[in-house]
């Protein structure tokens, strides 16, 4: 990580029992906040990042120079307006960007956790982020908004908090990780484990990073992410700066050439540790299995307004999925509103420019915002 | 706004819970929530109304009535509406089940096919009538099951189902429908308005 990069930092002195048993105190919370909370402390946004996002929802992310991952959904004036929302989004423990995680020394050992850190859940990333709200001295948060994994947390958010936010926006997500998206996780993991480099998960202790390993994690991701009609459309069968096949493993196709900066570039920001943590506390993620696998009683205590939004060509966290937890909450008479959203973009609609969505974000937002 | 939402939103009484079946685009939910203190949710089919209703605030599902109403529990409503879509329902009669099962009374509203003009287009033109409330052609009609003002008289007779309120409507008249006028209302009306229950 650069060191000259300031992030903002908690310091969580509260000790927090994470779902593996342990016992953790005193560790960092890193996180970053866009626009002004108000006198009345009643337009804090919480927004929940996804598996390889961070604290850098908007403007441009110190670390990397480009935009926000979010930057079409937040800022001035967008779906999520930083000029009328205070919005607050931290990196989830078990990240590498300056949360408590496996890249963080142990100071028992003086050596990088690296595996000896502890399983993490989704249920603990909330729970650590719900120290933020001491922090900013806010009873009650108008929102808590996220997509794929920052919707498990959405959910997660409202069924151990049922009354600290008004609205509930959980987008492209699932109230229980399927057999194929933990399939598709342990592909990666397998992927890194199987990297020389990879040491055991001990890399750092011997400055070496298991690049490979984790670029072909990304890669398989990253093609879940999408959609065949999208992928098609975009690159079809061309060739990479090419006129003819060359007869040989080189990236010939525009997709092979797409996949691979896409794998190089992002173990230039993510640590390798990390991508197992987090894919891990995604697989644990099984909402309903405290309460003997009905959803409805997770949510019986509350009286969030929800917003659930699915997209049509998302074949990772399909409308089904998203359609189980609006069953969920109606069969309790939960205020629940659903839209499928028509896009050909796959999983990464959510992140992407897709006006339909964004507005009709943007629209229930504001009016949610207004009405009591 | 349709005519028949004013006589819609007289029929039901305030503090309750309603469900709209084919919300639309939330017009009638937003003049039931302004008039009364109505809990009202909505279930629309067109992805472009349910962006609408959302947009508006308006606590909207996205959702096919003949699927997806079995989300709702047994008379988890006050009031479940249908206003001029059953007749273009597959299973019209498995619909008119479900809301008498989601909810306590149900309102359905139905363009009337015995009306006199639209009797008259088929008797004179010998083609398929069209009316200001059935304006397409044979071939693009959504509508799959016309029925008129008798037909769900006696449908509802068959079905032990207890017509609370009857009423018909022409040119944003609204008249009471009685056993005893049946026939001459299946004549005059454009629009039935039902209250039932089961």
């Amino acid at each position: 990580m650069n060191k000259d990069v300031n992030i903002k930092t908690l310091k969580i002195n509260k000790p927090l029992k994470l779902d593996c048993g342990q016992i953790i105190n005193n560790f960092p919370l890193a996180y970053e906040t866009y626009g002004v909370l108000n006198e009345k402390k009643d337009n804090a946004i919480l927004i929940f990042h996804a598996l390889t996002g961070d604290q850098f929802v908007s403007n441009v992310n110190p670390l990397t120079k480009k935009d926000g991952w979010w930057s079409y959904a937040v800022g001035s004036d967008k779906a999520i307006d930083t000029e009328k929302y205070f919005v607050i989004c931290a990196n989830v423990i078990g990240g590498c960007l300056g949360s408590f995680g496996p890249s963080n020394t142990n100071p028992e050992t003086n050596k990088v956790f690296g595996i000896t850190f502890p399983i993490i859940t989704i249920n603990d990333m909330v729970n650590a982020q719900f120290n933020l709200l001491d922090f900013f001295k806010i009873k009650k948060l108008f929102a808590v908004i996220g997509g794929s994994m920052g919707g498990m947390q959405v959910l997660q958010f409202v069924s151990n908090f049922p009354d600290k936010t008004k609205i509930a926006i959980p987008i492209a997500c699932t109230s229980s990780h399927s057999a194929q998206n933990i399939a598709f996780n342990e592909l990666g993991r397998q992927s890194i484990m199987a990297d020389e480099n990879w040491l055991n998960g001990n890399y750092s202790n011997q400055n070496k990073n298991p690049n490979k390993g984790l670029s072909v994690a990304r890669m398989a991701a990253h093609i879940t992410y999408l959609s065949k009609n999208g992928l098609q459309e975009k690159f079809g069968r061309k060739l990479q700066e090419r006129d003819h096949l060359k007869f040989s493993f080189d990236a010939d196709f525009q997709i092979e050439s797409y996949l691979r900066y896409q794998g190089a570039v992002f173990v230039d920001r993510f640590d390798a540790n990390s991508y197992l943590y987090i894919t891990r506390a995604m697989d644990y993620f099984d909402l309903s299995k405290q309460y003997d696998g009905n959803l409805s009683k997770v949510f019986s205590k509350t009286k969030t307004k929800f917003l659930i939004i699915s997209f049509t060509s998302d074949w990772l966290y399909p409308t089904s999925e998203n359609k189980e937890i609006v069953i969920a909450l109606n069969a309790i008479g939960a205020d629940v509103a659903f839209a499928e959203i028509e896009s050909d973009k796959g999983h990464d609609s959510f992140l992407l420019n897709v006006p339909k969505f964004l507005n009709t974000l943007k629209d229930y937002i504001n009016i949610s915002y207004l009405k009591d | 706004m349709k005519p028949e939402f004013k006589i819609i939103a007289k029929l039901i009484e305030k503090n309750t819970r309603v469900l709209d079946v084919g919300c639309g685009d939330g017009t009638l939910m937003e003049f039931l929530k302004d008039d009364s203190k109505i809990d009202i949710r909505g279930i629309e089919i067109s992805k472009n109304n349910v962006q609408k209703c959302i947009g508006k605030g308006l606590t909207v599902i996205e959702g096919d009535a003949e699927k997806d109403l079995i989300q709702f529990p047994d008379r988890s409503f006050d009031y479940v509406i249908l206003s001029q879509t059953l007749q273009a329902f597959l299973n019209p009669e498995k619909v008119i089940s479900e809301l008498l099962r989601v909810g306590k009374k149900a309102i359905v509203t139905i363009p009337n096919f015995g009306y006199w003009k639209v009797r008259l287009h088929l008797l004179t033109k010998g083609t398929m009538p069209i009316t200001r409330t059935l304006p397409d052609e044979w071939y693009n009609t959504p509508n799959l099951h016309m029925c008129s003002i008798k037909d769900f008289f006696n449908f509802c007779d068959d079905r032990e189902i207890n017509l609370y309120k009857s009423i018909a409507l022409q040119n944003l008249k609204s008249s009471k429908i009685t056993n005893t006028n049946l026939t001459l209302k299946n004549l005059t009306a454009v629009l039935g308005i039902f209250l039932i229950e089961k």
